[in-house]
Order: structure tokens, then C-alpha cells, then sequence
């Protein structure tokens, strides 16, 4: 029950002036349930990489492997994959072409060769897990707002059932709420339905609070694979590649320098109040301690 | 899925062809293709021949790039070809049923077939050489006469250089709707002509959305630059020609006037 990479590399163009590696031998192993980010530079390979889960595109050379099966075997069924493994694409609500919100999230389970009614089921269950209530149901998907469609289109892809979600960048160009709400949903979505999430971004800040596991790609290459934790703590080379830790680890690395006894591995604003405050000798922020 | 399409297509070099004035490019085109309708001696295909060859090595274009394009309309090449080999009257060397292949025929299907080759491949080497944005230069400039007439010039020529900007954009947005919708288990493949067509649904309206949307943020982003249309508009890399272009000029009009003359006294040649 796990998704597998063996030395996958991939070229697009090969063999003209427009020849570029997307990826360069990378090796990697997601197990069911875990929670992903997966973090790079814009062209850092990071989206090359997400469409090789479900079988979009073919590794030029290296393997797939989904449940221990190699997806590009012979006789395998790339299509049924495909409902297995569910990929988000980047602004998901430029797909949108139905004339109402139900008969478009209902595309892939109909795909799937479910009868109308399993369909609107799928469709109900998913837009209810990403909040859209059931007066949008018949409205047009373009009347709704960006963050609407959005989760809508996820939405989409959720009804197929998928024990894997990626998802590419959900949070591209929405406000700080929105971005909020869609990356508590999907955290929501992992606890519930114990699926594999597979966040990509490229903020730091974003993906820290929620995964137990980050991938950093770097120009086709997979550089660092580990814990939050684990990654952040090479925060200085991960400057060198264009990324930044959260700003926490900043503060914490800049307090350590003056002498202050904080634990470095501190990724959120509480975890850094209450080490600063162990640090200092108090034990409650003063807040719960004053009237 | 859509990257082979190379009709139209630039492919950067440094080689002394790109560097040439778009408007010397076009011309020399129009020329080299008359050239070939006046041939009608394999001894003037053989001069062409050569000429192309030669402007071939000139661009750095690889061969195998440039016959790619040739790929597309290979359909089109041999029903021109079957045609005129069956429907040319002179001596019969072949026939079956209704069709008869005379001697004429294969000749002039062979001729033509140079022609027609050599015609794309003389085109599409020129927009292998030149950007879209300095062939619409080129293109604006020479037709700027026609003005005089009251042919709005610049706008078609805009009009035709956006178009082409739009064409890997809008190439790249089906890329990523299809695979968006093969994501959702959408087939593009299989089942008859009316399913197959139904299954564009899915493609076909993102990707018009896509367009208008596309075509509303141009606009407005053009507004907001103050575009109005051609007059007093200066550009930043003005259009002015150099030796080389002479040179060039020059080349072509020798070769032009030894296509002319090899027609004028074909009958002393084979």
C-alpha cells in the first residue's frame, strides 16, 4: 500500500536544443496515510515529479511502482490507477466545464462506471468534506467565487475515492483565509478518511503546520527527505536553494546564538512561545496568568 | 502530447540566416517558390536543389528538424501526387481498371512533388529562422504601402502576432486540461466517432474559457499600457537594413535570373 519511485528520470524534448532533465534519478517511497509536502523552486521538477503517481506521464527511465505493481508494466491498467490516486492540478478550477456544480463533480465517478445515483452519492459525500452547502449544488460552477471553485474542483477529484490526493499547490492565489480554510479541510480530509495526502507548494510556511513528512526537490533532484524537523534544521542550505525555513526557526536559531536555552526544532508560533517561556523559567504565557 | 507540431515553429541558432532583416527573408521566399513554378528543366530542380542545400547549412536548422514539419502533410502530398499521375494524358506504361499511368504522369507527379517539397520546406525554414515577433515586423513593413488604401497594416499585423504568441500558450493550456481530465478518468481514446466527440466536451470548454480569459487580460493589460492602435507608434528595435542584407539581396537575384534563363533556354538543356 505505498507509492514507489526507483530512479526515475525524466526529459522533456530529449534530443533537441529544447532538451531539458525535469528530474534526474530520484528515488523515493510514500507510505498509505502519511501526510507529504512536497517543497521546491519553481522548475525545481516538483510538478515533472507529481505527475509520475498516477501514471501521467512516463519516466524516461527508472520505475513506478503502486502497491508494489509497476504501473507501466504491460498489462497493467493505467486508468483504474488513476481513480486510486487522485492528482489536484494547479488552479483545479480552470477543468470546470459543467453546467452545474453536481453534474461536474459527478464526472469521475461516472468515468468510474458508477450508476447516476452512487454518482450523485460520491459527489454529495466529497462536496460536503470540502464545505460547499447544498444550495450551490445547481448553480453554475462559474458563478461561484475563486475559493468556491477551487473546492469545487477538489471536490471532483475526492469523489473518485481516492486512496492517494495530490495535491498541486491548492493555496496559488487565494487570501490568507482562503488558504487557510482549503489546507484545514484537506488536514480534516487526511485525519477522516485516513487517505495519503501529497501537499506540493513552495511556502515553507504553509506546509509546515500541517505535514509529518517534507520532500525538498532542487533542479530535478530530490535534496532533502526527513521529519519537518529533519529539514528545517539544514535551514541554511536550504537558503541556498531559493527556500526559506519558517521564520520561527529564524528566531529560535538568532535566540540560541545569544545564549537563550530554546529548543531549535520548534516549528510553530505555540511550540516557540512555550520554549522561549521554559527558556526564560515561566511556565505560562503571563496571559493565563494575570487575571 | 501536442509538442510535435513544429509548422511555424522557431528554432534558435546563430547562424548568419537568423541575423537577417525578416523583410530580406520574406522576400527571398517568394522568390525561391516562383523560382520553382518557372523550373521546367531537371536541370533547374538540380540549380534549386543546391540553392536549398546551401541556405539548409547557412541556417544550422538540423535536417531532421526541418523534415519533422515535412510529417504533417505528407497526406496532402501524395493525393496531389496520385492525381496528377493518373489524370495526365500521354504514352501508357501502366494500366489497371479505370486507372492509367503514363509516362507524362510520373513526370510531372515527381515534378511537382519536388515543388510542393521544396515550397514547405523553403517556408518553413524561414520561420525556423525568424522569431514571430520580427516575421510580423518584417511583415507590417513591407505591406505598409497598402495603407495608402486604407488597409489598417498595423492591426493585422497585431493581430497576426498575437495570434501566433497564442498558439504554444494555448498548445500548453490543452496539454494541461487533458491531463487534468485523465486525472478524473476522462478518455480521449477509445470508442466511436460521436463518443470520441463527446469526450472533447470536457477539453474543448475549459480551454474556451481559458482563451476569452486570456484574450480579456491581453487587452485590458494593453489598455493599461496605452495602446491605441498604429499611428505615431515607434518601435524599440526598428527594422534597418545592413551588407549582409544587400548581400543577400543580391544572391538571390542572381539565382533568380539563372532560373529565368535556364527557362528561356530550356530546350538546350535536359
Amino acid at each position: 500500500m505505498s507509492i514507489k519511485l526507483e530512479h526515475v528520470t525524466y526529459t522533456y524534448n530529449p534530443g533537441t536544443v529544447y532538451e531539458m532533465h525535469a528530474l534526474k534519478d530520484v528515488t523515493l517511497e510514500i507510505p498509505q496515510g502519511q501526510f507529504v509536502g512536497i517543497i521546491g523552486h519553481t522548475g525545481s521538477g516538483k510538478s515533472t515529479l507529481i505527475q509520475h503517481f498516477n501514471g501521467l506521464i512516463k519516466p524516461t527511465e527508472g520505475k513506478v511502482l503502486f502497491e508494489n505493481q509497476d504501473v507501466w508494466a504491460e498489462n497493467y491498467e493505467l486508468r483504474k490507477l488513476r481513480f486510486q490516486v487522485g492528482l489536484v492540478f494547479q488552479y483545479p478550477e480552470h477543468q470546470l466545464f459543467e453546467s452545474d456544480v453536481m453534474s461536474d463533480v459527478c464526472f469521475g465517478p461516472a468515468n468510474e462506471g458508477l450508476t447516476q445515483e452512487e454518482c450523485r452519492e460520491r459527489a454529495k459525500e466529497a462536496l460536503n468534506h470540502v464545505g460547499i452547502s447544498e444550495e450551490y449544488y445547481d448553480k453554475s460552477p462559474f458563478e461561484l467565487s475563486g475559493g468556491q471553485k477551487r473546492r469545487v474542483a477538489i471536490a471532483g477529484v475526492l469523489a473518485m475515492n481516492p486512496k492517494v490526493l495530490v495535491l498541486d499547490e491548492p493555496t496559488a492565489g487565494l487570501d490568507p483565509e482562503g488558504r487557510k480554510e482549503i489546507l484545514d479541510q484537506i488536514a480534516w480530509l487526511h485525519e477522516t478518511r485516513g487517505i495519503t495526502i501529497i501537499l506540493v507548494s513552495h511556502s515553507m510556511e504553509d506546509v509546515a503546520r500541517y505535514v509529518e513528512r517534507i520532500i525538498v526537490m532542487n533542479e530535478g533532484e530530490k535534496s532533502f527527505d526527513g521529519s519537518c524537523k529533519e529539514v528545517f534544521s539544514h535551514y541554511k542550505e536550504l537558503e541556498k536553494i531559493g527556500l526559506a525555513a519558517p521564520q520561527i526557526t529564524y528566531i529560535m536559531h538568532a535566540l540560541a546564538a545569544k545564549g537563550l536555552d530554546v529548543d531549535l526544532s520548534a516549528i510553530t508560533v505555540e511550540e516557540a512561545r512555550d520554549s522561549i517561556l521554559k527558556a526564560l523559567g515561566k511556565e505560562k504565557p503571563c496571559s493565563e496568568i494575570l487575571p | 502530447m501536442l509538442r510535435d507540431i513544429t509548422i511555424g515553429q522557431y528554432y534558435p541558432a546563430d547562424s548568419i540566416l537568423h541575423r537577417l532583416d525578416p523583410r530580406v527573408k520574406f522576400i527571398v521566399t517568394i522568390v525561391f517558390i516562383v523560382s520553382l513554378f518557372v523550373n521546367n528543366t531537371w536541370t533547374a530542380y538540380l540549380v534549386s536543389t543546391v540553392f536549398l542545400a546551401a541556405v539548409i547549412k547557412i541556417s544550422k536548422v538540423p535536417f531532421r528538424f526541418i523534415v519533422k514539419g515535412l510529417k504533417a502533410v505528407v497526406i496532402l502530398l501524395m493525393i496531389t501526387l496520385f492525381f496528377n499521375m493518373i489524370f495526365t494524358p500521354g504514352t501508357p506504361v501502366f494500366h489497371f481498371w479505370i486507372i492509367t499511368i503514363t509516362k507524362e504522369g510520373i513526370v510531372t507527379a515527381v515534378r511537382m512533388g519536388i515543388r510542393l517539397i521544396f515550397l514547405i520546406i523553403g517556408s518553413s525554414l524561414m520561420t525556423l529562422t525568424t522569431t514571430p515577433n520580427q516575421l510580423t515586423d518584417g511583415l507590417e513593413r513591407l505591406l505598409k504601402p497598402l495603407e495608402k488604401i486604407k488597409i489598417p497594416v498595423h492591426d493585422i499585423a497585431m493581430i497576426m502576432s498575437i495570434a501566433l504568441r497564442f498558439i504554444p500558450i494555448l498548445l500548453e493550456e490543452t496539454d494541461k486540461i487533458m491531463k487534468a481530465q485523465i486525472a478524473r478518468g476522462a478518455d480521449f481514446e477509445s470508442g466511436g466517432l460521436m463518443k470520441k466527440i463527446k469526450s472533447m466536451v470536457p477539453l474543448l470548454v475549459p480551454l474556451f474559457i481559458s482563451a476569452f480569459r486570456r484574450a480579456n487580460d491581453l487587452a485590458m493589460a494593453m489598455e493599461a499600457r496605452c495602446y491605441h492602435g498604429g499611428s505615431g507608434r515607434t518601435q524599440m528595435k526598428p527594422l534597418r537594413y545592413h551588407g549582409r542584407d544587400f548581400g543577400a539581396y543580391i544572391i538571390a537575384a542572381i539565382y533568380f535570373a539563372v532560373c529565368i534563363l535556364m527557362r528561356i533556354f530550356g530546350r538546350y538543356l535536359l
